[in-house]
């Protein structure tokens, strides 16, 4: 296997962008990575894109296909990826496993969702396709009632706090008002969320990740390669992937997401790292009590300690690891598919240190973390300076 | 989302008896029923069973936001039940509020309406809980 690096990278703003469709958006964000790359696009070998729903949300299939056309990409061969909201994760380990195995030698890696053309309960019944249709969605459940089922036996089994499921959206708000393509651009108090709309109890309205229009790129070469084009690449040192079961409860377990645990642990093995050499991670808060998950699964805090870690502030920019710079998925905002890739922009420009006003300090090693559903995919990539 | 005849026809046994599959060798029981085992794929020989219906709530919310079909019937509260034969599945807990229940209650399986925004006026119906 060749050792991978990204070398360019490139992503739309996220939020309601009624004036640009689902083409748009990718092509915004294919041509500012190719532009970062400083390439042409006739280097280009293979295209991967991860999309989750483009025919319940615009009425579109093939999607690999109809983005090769209007990227200008043709005859190349383009593949969609798609599990849930991991569809990026799993767009990029697509293109990382295409350049490694030497099977192509430049390829680009997209993820795009366009989301605000429906109405909102037929986005919540697309979303609702990562789930079990005839068995969760059937009695009942949204992707938040799926997600309080989880957030609830937690503060069950950890004495978790609604005020500490807030401080996760907090934090995320004011780390994506430093961030110009964030959906959010303001600052929330703990009352803003406990004050919200409780959508699924004990989540509220502030909870949970919202509808957002965007899409990212990022451009993959043999880390030797990429080193005679590219002033800063990014290696790529670690990339897995791990299933769970489809339904929140055929698992032995809710309060952990064992896909997240056995990604990471293969990752931290590949990368020969541990937890606590990681800087910065982007992590999956599809809802506040998610980053609490993601944290405690991939080892930075343990089980039951993530809630209040949090709260007292140690997933703060700069402070004992930096969680979600961009935002995360809560306040930067989440086009399910783009989702994925857009945690490593954003963990691209924290390593070359670009990243303007949410700077983390002598970043040097980052990790994403990408699920899908309610954590029967996981997708975990980690990136070194 | 709307199933058609076919799906609900299909679902009939599990979804109205809690019709469930059982590995004989292992003691292992799948609801929803699966045809392959997980665990020891096609060494096992599923056979049927039906399970009682009877079990506790592992973890539940009250759900106010509603999907698409079932505007008419929020808010209502949702569980994941551990049924006392091992599986657990997700339900509705019918005739309460989020603040009657508590992770640990007792609850048996009742026969309901599920939903009924089938354009054409198919009628689905399953299981939901009470608490005993």
């Amino acid at each position: 296997m060749r050792k991978v690096a990204i070398v360019g990278v490139g992503m739309s703003k996220f939020g309601e962008e009624w004036g640009r469709g689902f083409r748009d958006l990718i092509i915004d964000a294919g041509k500012k990575a190719m532009e970062d790359a400083n390439l042409q696009g006739s280097e280009i070998d293979a295209l991967y894109c991860g999309t989750m729903a483009p025919g319940p949300l615009i009425g579109q299939e093939h999607a690999g296909a109809l983005l090769a056309d209007w990227m200008g990409l043709n005859p190349i061969p383009s593949t969609r990826c798609e599990a849930a909201c991991a569809s990026g994760g799993v767009a990029l380990r697509q293109g990382y496993l295409a350049v490694a195995s030497g099977a192509h030698d430049c390829v680009v890696v997209g993820g795009v969702e366009k989301m605000t053309d429906v109405s909102g309960p037929d986005v919540v019944s697309a979303l609702g396709g990562a789930g079990d249709q005839e068995w969760e969605l059937f009695a009942g459940a949204t992707f938040p009632a799926i997600y309080a089922l989880i957030a609830r036996r937690h503060m069950h089994d950890f004495n978790t706090t609604e005020e500490q499921m807030a401080s996760v959206a907090v934090k995320n708000h004011l780390n994506a008002s430093k961030n110009k393509y964030a959906q959010f651009q303001s600052e929330i108090t703990i009352d803003t969320v406990l004050n919200s709309k409780v959508v699924a109890s004990p989540l509220k309205v502030f909870d949970c990740s919202p509808v957002t229009d965007g899409a990212a790129t990022a451009v993959l070469m043999p880390l030797d390669k990429a080193k005679t084009i590219c002033e800063q690449p990014i290696e790529i040192l670690a990339s897995a992937q791990a299933s769970d079961t489809l339904s929140l409860h055929d698992r032995k377990s809710l309060t952990e997401l064992n896909a997240t645990k056995v990604a990471s642990k293969k990752a931290f093995e590949q990368a020969k790292l541990s937890p606590k050499d990681i800087n910065l991670a982007e992590v999956h808060d599809c809802f506040t009590i998610a980053e609490i998950l993601a944290i405690e699964d991939l080892g930075f805090f343990k089980k039951g300690e993530g809630a209040k870690a949090t709260q007292d502030g140690l997933t703060a920019l700069n402070s004992q690891i930096s969680i979600n710079t961009s935002g995360g998925l809560k306040g930067c905002g989440h086009p399910v598919g783009a989702t994925g890739i857009k945690q490593a922009v954003e963990c691209v420009w924290q390593l070359r240190g670009q990243a303007n006003g949410r700077q983390v300090k002598d970043a040097e090693v980052a990790l994403t973390h990408n699920v899908g559903g309610s954590g029967a995919t996981c997708v975990v990539h980690i990136l070194k300076k | 989302m709307a199933e058609n005849i076919a799906i609900t026809w299909r679902r009939i046994p599990e979804r109205y008896r809690l019709e469930a599959t059982r590995d004989p060798q292992t003691g292992e029981i799948f609801f929803p029923p699966r045809v392959l085992s997980p665990t020891r794929r096609r060494k096992a020989k599923l056979e049927k069973i039906t399970l009682s219906g009877q079990g506790e709530i592992y973890s539940f919310t009250q759900v106010n936001s509603a999907p698409a079909g079932l505007e008419k019937t929020t808010p209502y509260v949702l569980a994941i039940i551990k049924l006392i034969e091992g599986p657990m599945l997700t339900a509705q807990v019918v005739e309460v509020s989020e603040k009657d229940v508590k992770i640990g209650d007792k609850v048996d399986v009742i026969f309901r309406k599920i939903r009924s925004d089938d354009p054409e006026g198919l009628l689905h119906y399953g299981y939901k809980f009470r608490l005993v």
